[in-house]
């Protein structure tokens, strides 16, 4: 299937090794198109290494908001040499490949179908400038220079970032300055510019940002009034906790004394992943909103405890960015992996919830009503973000926060509560959700109880009793499933006539909507559902009955959101089919387009 | 709760400490270990400990790990919350709850087995962390609750009830503390409460993490001819040498320690710990003389108890940290949380 490209409607990929600097030139080139007002994306496709591996990234603009993956390059940066054969292989037929034209391109890297635009990027920072590491990084913001002039991108909004990324660094400044005209003068004196596809100014992005998941998932955590994490470094999660920091140092510091500053705030980096979540236990045992974030490897290692927590009812959020598994799989690559794993984390029967987001706005509101969830269910709750959402940046709406918000504690006995009870007991007292009450420590001795992973009764003693126990866990099943009211339900669109369904979840989001606008143009008219939470409310599983087929797609090998929704809605794993992406790179529109055909062609 | 009633009739006239409460207010549930456990022991010297301080039970936070040892905290002080959480993980748990609420006095209950092989990383780095509490291990070189296992803090030599003689070197938890860094090292006997009371005492006290390795015999699998954990072998090997009380500053009580031969440490609050150190010289504050004091007296066969090591005035977690001095969890969200504008401003670097 290709296309032909067209303004506002085409996609480049950069091909560079790791730690030459191409990432921040990238990013600009993204950044400035986001800041004409057009929709687009950006995807860095990396190597999990520090300096020198192949290392991709994606822009794709498109004027009518398509900013998932695509697999069709209109136009290819080469500037890593290791990776030429396969990079011009990957051109579309009658694209671009621009290169360092500083060394001839070998004769087997010449394709008669794509024209080649040769820039001597190595040697004009050789002539440019001094320092060898400054030729380096120059030749990134040179061809940017270059792109800039190809695709008609606003030269003053770039120079404007470049002004404003280094406004406290005159020199970089100069030199960035300098490297974009050099790129930018050679093609508009060498080529026709700009290329048949360009970028024209729009106004569709004047209520958006460009903000990655980890960075919203931060900022989530800091409003709904995190106070205390316990973490442990691991890609793709770290961002995560680099962001919480930094905005606790901005707005979580306390003037205690003139010039006297303290922190309301206490995040630990533990020793794993194990200690990580006890702090968060720990913690919110104590009655403060704790959190942690992670990747698969650690969920692995919290089991235990998240065992501990669901049967003793302590909440906890956990951000799980997650990668490729199994074990350390390919950690900077990205895959729906970990949701049978979260569902049901730890041993004997245990479920938890889930909530899923697609984008990074999504990945903000699900954080801050994560820990709701958890104070009011008194249980584990996951954020179930990924690389892609974690580490990419989206364009999304605005991040918006009523200031009314109050937030939800869920069901806590306090002094003057106790001072009105004959007694308290833990487990005891059940509401219409199935939650009963908790105190935290230091409240008055009446209210005093021993938490125990053990088995424990209604009263909160230990029992051996079969129907004591019995009470209370079933009991927590009846909570779990009452939470799916206030879960966050899953977004449903129908089209006339469509009797096809497609399911899916998190960040095939946009890849999975464009499919479904593919499909139209071919007569094939599909139903949408994305579902963005477990325990899954009833509209799941009408959903699915009430579609001949329902195709679920989804980033995992083993089809864990099928089979989710199997066991846990009684549907017939052969009354869905899967569509199944799990190499490791983010979804597109095409390989839902190609599965859903080919099945119904068969079918 | 208990999950037994106790009886309740007090044999002599009850004693008052200064809240006006009895030491039955720092009871707790029916022990249900084995009768002569050394564990009981330490669970008697804790309430005591805690009564003789008069701090208010729900003032307390317990925690424990997994393990007969780990099961006592609900033999102790009934009002205060407790938590028996996982296996080794307490050390980890009490972190996050100290980071939370620093208001509280903690006090975490766990064994050579919970302590020193399964739980010994999160141990190491609560040292490290200088974690304000006292952590007790409740020493018998087995694992109690599963039957008789070796434990990491069996000596070389020594028989387990059933198997061979434990060939893998031990870990001695105060001397694994010098190493790392704890603030607090105290070695006691269950069997002798005139000394383990007052080192509770000023392990409560001390403000950073408090290490008290407890030598608690375990009468059902390891309380034996060829065990250096029984009752016999430490009541010949031990050489009671470092003694200690503690006084609080408000009250002037006598130290059992006549003052004029006693040496004072102030701990942060004001309050005194008097110790009295046998062997001339001794100087618990010095890291150097300690470690080459422990380690003169292991090739001698002996086990010295006693305030081994105290440094006052360490920075805890929160001082590293630079925590506010109001418990995080008393802080209201309306403070916690940036507000709208906020929100607005700072996006404009998203754009
Ligand atoms: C993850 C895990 N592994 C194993 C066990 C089984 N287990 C329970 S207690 C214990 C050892 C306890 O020994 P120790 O800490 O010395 O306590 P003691 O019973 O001797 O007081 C073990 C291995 C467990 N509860 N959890
Ligand atoms: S088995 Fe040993 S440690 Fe456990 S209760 Fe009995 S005597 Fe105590
Ligand atoms: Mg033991």
């Amino acid at each position: 299937m290709t296309t032909s490209p067209g303004v506002n409607d085409f996609a480049l990929k950069l091909a560079n090794v790791n730690g030459t600097g191409s990432a921040s030139a990238n990013g600009l080139l993204m950044q400035s198109i986001f800041r004409m007002g057009v929709p687009v994306s950006g995807k860095n496709l990396f190597p999990s290494n520090i300096q020198g591996l192949p290392t991709w990234y994606e822009i794709r603009v498109n004027g009518e908001g398509h900013t998932a993956r695509s697999l069709e390059y209109h136009l290819m940066v080469a500037m890593n040499a290791q990776t030429y054969a396969q990079d011009v292989a990957a051109v579309a037929r009658g694209g671009y490949v621009l290169y360092d034209s500083t060394w001839p391109l070998d004769d087997e890297l010449i394709r008669e179908d794509v024209h080649y635009l040769g820039v001597p990027l190595a040697a004009m920072c050789r002539d440019n400038f001094t320092k060898n590491r400054e030729r380096i990084l120059m030749k990134n913001v040179a061809y940017a220079g270059a792109l800039v002039a190809l695709l008609d991108i606003d030269l003053d909004i770039v120079s404007n970032l470049l002004a404003e990324t280094f406004a406290k660094n005159e020199a970089l400044r100069e030199s960035n300055q300098r490297a974009l005209r050099l790129g930018h003068d050679y093609a508009t004196s060498h080529f026709t510019c700009p290329l048949p596809f360009r970028v024209e100014t729009r106004d569709a992005n004047r209520d958006a940002i460009l903000v990655d998941g980890n960075t919203a998932v931060a900022l989530g955590c800091l409003y709904a009034g995190a106070t205390v994490v316990g973490w442990y470094p691991i890609t793709p999660a770290t961002a995560v906790m680099d962001n919480f920091i930094g905005f606790c140092k901005r707005y979580r510091r306390v003037e205690v004394a003139p010039g006297e500053w303290e922190n309301n705030y206490c995040v630990i980096q533990a020793e794993d992943e194990i200690a990580a979540i006890g702090m968060v236990l720990g913690a919110s045992w104590a009655g403060a909103r704790a959190f942690t974030s992670t990747s698969g490897p650690g969920i692995s290692l919290m089991n235990e405890l998240l065992g501990l927590a669901y049967y003793t009812e302590i909440p906890a959020v956990v951000v799980d960015v997650q990668r490729v598994g199994p074990s350390t799989g390919m950690p900077t690559r990205t895959q729906q992996g970990d949701l049978l794993l979260c569902a049901y984390a730890s041993h004997g029967d245990t479920r938890h919830i889930v909530v899923i987001p697609a984008d990074p706005h999504e990945a903000f509101e699900f954080a801050v009503a994560a820990f709701d969830l958890a104070e009011r269910f008194q249980t584990p709750v996951f954020v179930l973000s990924d690389l892609d959402i974690g580490m990419n940046d989206w364009i999304v709406p605005s991040l918006t926060w009523d200031d009314s918000f109050v937030p939800d504690r869920g069901r806590v006995v306090n002094d003057e509560d106790l001072a009105t009870m004959r007694e308290f007991f833990r487990y005891a007292g059940e509401d219409e959700d199935h939650v009963t009450a908790r105190t935290l420590p230091g409240s008055d001795e009446k209210g005093a109880y021993f938490i125990r992973g053990s088995g424990h009764d209604q009263f909160g003693r230990y029992t051996e009793d079969s129907a004591a126990y019995l009470q209370v866990v079933d009991r927590l099943r009846a909570k779990h499933a009452a939470s799916a009211d206030h879960v966050p339900a899953p977004i449903i669109e129908t089209r006339p006539g469509a009797r096809v369904g497609l399911v899916t979840m998190g960040s095939c989001d946009r890849a999975v909507r464009e499919a479904i606008e593919m499909l139209a143009e071919r007569g094939i008219e599909c139903d949408y559902m994305r579902v963005r939470a477990f325990p899954f409310p009833s509209s799941v599983s009408d959903f699915v009955t009430s579609h001949d087929t329902c195709f679920v797609i989804e980033q995992n090998r083993d089809a864990q959101l099928k089979s989710l929704m199997a066991i846990e809605l009684s549907l017939a794993p052969d009354s869905m089919i899967s569509v199944l992406d799990y190499g490791g790179f983010p979804l597109s529109a095409s390989t839902v387009v190609d599965a859903v055909t080919s099945h119904l062609e068969v079918h | 709760m208990p999950s037994i009633a106790k009886p309740r009739i007090p044999l002599a006239p009850l004693v008052h400490n200064e809240l006006g409460l009895t030491i039955r207010d720092y009871e707790g549930a029916m022990s249900t270990l084995c009768a002569g456990c050394g564990h009981d022991s330490v669970t008697a010297a804790i309430s005591l400990a805690f009564f003789e301080l008069s701090i208010r039970p729900r003032d307390i936070a317990k925690l424990s790990g997994i393990g007969c040892s780990s099961k006592t905290p609900t033999y102790f002080i009934n009002g205060a919350h407790g938590f028996n959480s996982a296996h080794g993980r307490m050390a980890a748990i009490a972190t996050g709850a100290v980071a939370a609420h620093r208001g509280l006095h903690y006090i975490g209950v766990s064994g050579d087995g919970d302590s020193l092989s399964i739980g010994l990383g999160h141990l190491s780095h609560a040292i490290r962390r200088n974690i304000d509490m006292t952590y007790i291990i409740e020493n018998n070189g087995v694992y109690g609750l599963t039957k008789g296992q070796v434990s990491p803090s069996a000596d070389v030599g020594s028989r387990p009830k059933k198997g061979d003689p434990n060939v893998v070197p031990p870990i001695d938890p105060m001397e694994l503390g010098l190493a790392i860094g704890a603030t607090f090292l105290a070695r006691g006997f269950s069997g002798d409460k005139d000394q383990l009371v007052p080192l509770i005492k000023a392990a409560v006290a001390h403000r950073g993490f408090a290490l008290l390795d407890v030598i608690s015999p375990c009468v059902s699998f390891n309380d034996h001819e060829g065990s250096t954990k029984s009752y016999r072998f430490f009541r010949e090997h031990e050489v009671h040498e470092i003694e200690a009380d503690y006084v609080p500053q408000r009250a002037e009580i006598r130290s059992k320690i006549s003052a004029d031969s006693a040496r004072a440490v102030t701990m942060h609050d004001g309050s005194v710990m008097y110790f009295r150190a046998l062997p001339e010289g001794y100087d618990p504050t010095n890291r150097l003389t300690v470690e080459s004091y422990l380690a003169e007296r292991k090739a001698a066969g002996e086990v010295p108890t006693g305030l081994l090591y105290v440094k006052e005035n360490a920075p805890d977690l929160h001082d590293m940290s630079g925590t506010i001095a109001q418990p995080l969890v008393e802080v209201s969200h309306r403070d916690l949380c940036p507000g709208s504008e906020a929100l607005a401003q700072l996006q404009r670097a998203f754009r």
